[in-house]
């Protein structure tokens, strides 16, 4: 404790430092599109993640299954953010609209998307958000949507702002908006982030950094679609989500002579 | 063949999202049957994790795998439904509870098992694991469970507390580090 450096936080450098150590001693095993759970960049991450490498089985049971929401679970109106709250909430209005694949490709159909983020001063509603950007009373951040048979699903928001935290001294996430999916069986469960393109803030991010694989890390990014916008009203970003499963059948190379 | 996207941390200002009002009631409480599932969430030094989420899925004591909507909405469970699908977060302590039935094999000999997700702040990606039943005569033959070392294999099993609920710990990291699992073909 005599250390004086202790009580110094760490910096973006050093940060950044680990963020091309952790690249770099993973690019000799390959592509690793997995998301590495000890990413000590993301300091939150240090006690929090198993040590033992996950145990290899087959799924059995209830993991062959998930569990189904349908039109009882979700009204339509909570796919549109920006009227939840009587009144227009501030920022750049945007349509995040894509699909919902699995592994083969396959539209995942009336499945549950949940989606939360801040608002467009980087503020959350949460009573342990305590970053001093004002709460937008018409805007709660939250909404959820089924996915129609060819997997899509599209919401109206507001672009999220990017908002300080603590992982170290002048830490910024990125701008993101927060998914969370099911699949057609357990072992398809994701939860993520979706980013928006041309962030500079995504290269100093620990979070969407412990991605190491430059092409799975990209695919956490939207794509501006102008075809999504829309007039006097809203500019759009696609996004596709693939979930993978244990059983996505791989297919079989056809031979069409 | 698309490439699978990466998860990502729930982060820690979840709370307004994914948690919905019942969510941890499976059935009714008071329910024949019914018993508490509960536990702590622990990290690598011990302490609690007071901003996980946990989410388990599962039969019903007959062993059927419900297929039923409203498992958000919970009323289909207030009227007597089983969906089979619960979702918690955990306290200030690091604890959670969920009401349930106890599951039924889903297989003849198969060892009944209530699955899990465990999200959390701090832990990047979700991760698998499995309750299993104390006291189920399956246990022993089961292959998965097995394979793995006494010590392993008891952060799978919870315990029968004097009231007769289920008791559970997640520890993420650390002594009784809790097996969590990969499927095969996955992408994690």
């Amino acid at each position: 404790m005599t250390d004086s450096h202790e009580s110094e936080p760490d910096d973006q450098e050093t940060i950044s430092r680990e963020i091309a150590a952790a690249q770099q001693e993973d690019a000799p095993h390959g592509r690793r599109t997995a998301t590495r759970l000890d990413f000590p960049a993301y300091r939150s991450s240090a006690l929090r993640h198993p040590t033992k490498e996950l145990r290899h089985v087959d799924p059995e049971g209830v993991e062959l299954l998930a569990p189904v929401f349908g039109e009882r679970d979700v009204d339509p109106s909570e796919a549109d953010l920006t009227a939840q709250r009587g009144g227009e909430p501030i920022g750049e209005r945007i349509r995040v609209a894509g699909r919902v694949l699995d592994g083969d490709g396959r539209p995942v159909r009336r499945q549950l998307v949940e989606v939360w983020q801040a608002n467009a001063a980087g503020r959350y509603v949460h009573r342990r958000d305590q970053h001093p950007a004002p709460v937008d009373p018409h805007f709660t951040g939250v909404g959820r949507a089924l996915t129609a048979d060819d997997g899509s699903y599209s919401f109206v928001t507001i672009k999220p702002g990017p908002y300080p935290w603590r992982n170290h001294r002048n830490a910024w996430r990125p701008a993101h908006v927060h998914f969370s999916l099911f699949g057609t069986e357990f072992t398809q469960r994701l939860v993520t982030q979706m980013y928006f393109p041309g962030d500079p803030l995504l290269a100093l991010d620990p979070i969407h950094q412990a991605v190491l694989d430059p092409a799975a890390r990209e695919r956490l990014v939207a794509t501006y679609d102008h075809d999504l916008s829309e007039p006097e009203w809203l500019l759009g970003y696609r996004w596709d989500i693939v979930l993978t499963g244990p059983h996505a059948t791989p297919l079989e190379e056809q031979d069409h002579a | 063949m698309p490439e699978p996207t990466p998860g990502q941390t729930v982060g820690p200002f979840f709370h307004d999202a994914l948690p919905v009002e019942g969510g941890d009631r499976l059935v009714p409480g008071g329910s024949p049957g019914a018993v508490r599932l509960h536990g702590r969430v622990l990290d690598g030094r011990g302490d609690p994790v007071p901003d996980a989420l946990l989410e388990i899925w599962q039969a019903d004591p007959a062993g059927r795998v419900a297929q039923e909507h409203g498992s958000l909405r919970r009323d289909r469970v207030d009227a007597g439904v089983f969906t089979g699908f619960g979702r918690a977060a955990t306290d200030a302590d690091g604890a959670y509870v969920f009401t349930t039935l106890e599951p039924g094999a889903t297989a003849p000999g198969a060892a009944p098992f209530v699955a899990m997700t465990v999200f959390a702040r701090g832990l990047l990606d979700r991760l698998f694991t499995r309750v299993y039943l104390p006291d189920d005569v399956a246990l022993a033959a089961d292959p998965f469970l097995g394979m793995l070392s006494p010590e392993e294999r008891s952060t799978l099993v919870a315990r029968r507390e004097h009231d007769g609920s289920l008791r559970f710990d997640v520890r993420l990291q650390g002594d009784g580090e809790t097996v969590f699992l990969r499927f095969p073909r996955g992408s994690r």
